[in-house]
């Protein structure tokens, strides 16, 4: 392992922070000893780092994130915007080669409200987690839809990024902190089939 | 294509709970092992290959855990393959252990699907970050519950059909008692008045995280013939297994019903010569981790037309007593080790063609479809077995 860039490590995050008995680790149950007490669990943490080296398509993606953008990639004679694209257009199976900026509206295609703690990388519950089509994308995104109340969000509504302080972006998705609503009128669902 | 004739002849389950902490898991694997071996009239000594499939190595921690395992599986000195799916495995693995007998290489196949989920959160092992996307931040049920308020809307399906699914998975899994979840108290208020988790989805209506495994003799026909003769029990023949995958991410992917599942139905039901599966098929164990998927598959394995699959949960007929049960032993709601649970449902469906369900059979059940996914719904098993020769 080189000395990549840093991550937050997961080793000591608060894990199963779910209401009292859910999915909690269980007693184990082990025969008798016989007279020595049995060590019952041992917990080892297992940790991994990865140094990921995106490739090109990926590093256009990031980049674009970076300046605050949404680059999509379109195959030539395609019609479909992929973003991420992974540099090619799983459809069609040809490469992607043309950049196409797509949002930063989007749409929320469907979405579930998370009524149960995710630790520090997740807002506190109950939030809304949900697959989000950027204008001009063929495929969504997994985001969470802050700035409203969750009883209050909708299959076809309208949302756009909010993003972090310039200063403060990364070559990261993580730049999107969330999404907010604006105050449009909702896409029809059916024109969102095929895109979640 | 000419493949020789194959039939299950073994089966064994482990019992299955939060921790089998009283087996070590070389131990947990025999206990299903001998029990397929003794069902099936033979020892280890009689079988030519074993293939083996679980979850992704993370979710135990433990890389490659088969080559460790070979003694316990009795793979020493013989072929050992392993199978990787994600969540379809266990139906996959049985899939490429009859795939070992139709191509006439081996006489006799054993299989074994396994997880030891209570040493790792599986939770976690699905949630790491991906570093160009957005991360998931709320693990399996957040993937998913998106699609299930999607088939909700579609459908117009009433809100509480994922209740009825759930009531009537938990209340099989009493008759079952291999199955984890015993929960004889459970009413439809229960569920309803459980703890909402990923709206739509509440606490009853996902499956529970269990140790445990399944193992399976699969024979050629003579082979077959000899154990049904020395055990008394009939073999359950293959007549068709079919595998589709699916990329996770693509235009015009229907996430609500794949149609990786749609291609994968129509080739196993091609196959064992289906033309209408709701008359011709007795009984379905499905691969149902949330609730609604139970009428989601139905609609997806063509059972029901596009929007209605509900409807048969609503009117019972998924039910033990009802034209097409789904799910008699508790399912995937009732018992979930990962890598076990597709091969559960092969090894259920197969269990009811041999009339060896006990209080969870279904009478006079001539064939009978099991079914897995797994990943982002994306990847997909069948088989159809029955009580003919194929």
């Amino acid at each position: 392992m080189g000395s990549g860039p840093t991550f937050a490590q997961d080793a000591d995050r608060s894990v199963s922070a779910m209401p009292e008995g859910l999915w909690g680790q269980p007693e184990v149950n082990v025969p008798d000893g016989g007279g020595t007490e049995q060590v019952r669990r041992v917990t080892v943490p297992a940790t991994m780092v990865y140094d990921y080296t995106p490739g090109a398509a990926p590093t256009r993606f990031l980049r674009g994130l970076q300046e605050g953008r949404i680059l999509g990639e379109r195959a030539e004679g395609g019609t479909d915007v992929y973003v991420p694209s992974r540099g090619m257009d799983p459809v069609l199976g040809r490469a992607t080669t043309e950049s196409v900026e797509v949002g930063p509206k989007a749409t929320i295609t469907t979405f579930c409200v998370v009524h149960i703690g995710f630790g520090e990388n997740a807002p506190p519950p109950p939030f809304v987690s949900a697959l989000i089509l950027p204008d001009g994308a063929a495929v969504s995104l997994y985001g969470t839809v802050l700035g409203i109340d969750h009883t209050e969000v909708r299959i076809g509504m309208r949302v756009r990024p909010v993003w972090k302080d310039p200063a403060e972006r990364t070559t990261s998705f993580e730049n999107i902190t969330h999404w907010e609503p604006i105050d449009e009128p909702d896409v029809s669902a059916e024109e969102l089939k095929g895109h979640m | 294509m000419n493949a020789e004739r194959v039939a299950v002849v073994g089966i064994g389950q482990t019992k299955y709970a939060s921790v089998r902490g009283d087996v070590s898991l070389p131990g947990l694997l025999r206990e299903a092992a001998y029990r397929a071996l003794e069902d099936a009239r033979l020892t280890m000594d009689d079988i030519d290959a074993i293939v083996v499939g679980k979850a992704p190595d993370f979710f135990e921690g433990i890389m490659m855990p088969e080559t460790y395992l070979a003694e316990a599986l009795g793979a020493v000195g013989k072929p050992l393959f392993r199978v990787h799916t994600a969540g379809s495995v266990g139906g996959s693995t049985a899939i490429v252990a009859a795939s070992h007998v139709e191509s006439g290489v081996h006489e006799r196949v054993l299989t074994i699907g396994w997880q030891q989920q209570s040493v790792s959160e599986a939770m976690w092992a699905l949630s790491f970050p991906i570093p160009f996307q957005q991360q998931l931040v709320a693990g399996a049920g957040g993937y998913f519950a998106p699609f299930i308020r999607e088939y909700i809307r579609r459908s117009g399906a009433p809100d509480d059909i994922g209740i009825l699914v759930a009531l009537k998975d938990r209340l099989n899994a009493l008759k079952n008692p291999y199955a984890h979840l015993h929960e004889p108290e459970i009413t439809y208020d229960s569920i309803k008045e459980s703890f909402m988790l990923w709206e739509p989805i509440r606490y009853s209506e996902t499956c529970p995280s269990s140790d445990g495994a399944i193992a399976m003799v699969l024979a050629g026909e003579q082979a077959a013939e000899a154990s049904a003769a020395a055990s008394g029990v009939r073999p359950a023949w293959v007549h068709g297994t079919a595998m589709r995958s699916e990329p996770a991410t693509a235009s015009g992917r229907d996430q609500v019903s794949p149609r990786a599942g749609i291609d994968c139905a129509a080739d196993v039901y091609s196959q064992a010569g289906i033309v209408d599966p709701v008359a011709e098929i007795d009984m379905v164990e499905m691969y149902v981790p949330f609730s609604w998927y139970e009428p989601m598959w139905l609609e997806n394995l063509g059972f029901a037309p596009e929007g209605e699959g509900w409807k048969m949960t609503e009117q019972g007929r998924t039910a033990l007593d009802g034209d097409l049960p789904v799910n008699c032993s508790g399912g995937v709601l009732s018992t979930n080790p990962i890598g076990a649970s597709g091969m559960i449902r092969f090894g259920e469906a197969a269990m009811q063609v041999r009339g060896q369900a006990g209080d969870h059979q279904i009478d006079g059940v001539e064939t009978a479809l099991g079914h897995a996914y797994g990943g982002a719904a994306q990847f997909f098993a069948m088989w159809v077995v029955g009580s003919e020769k194929p």
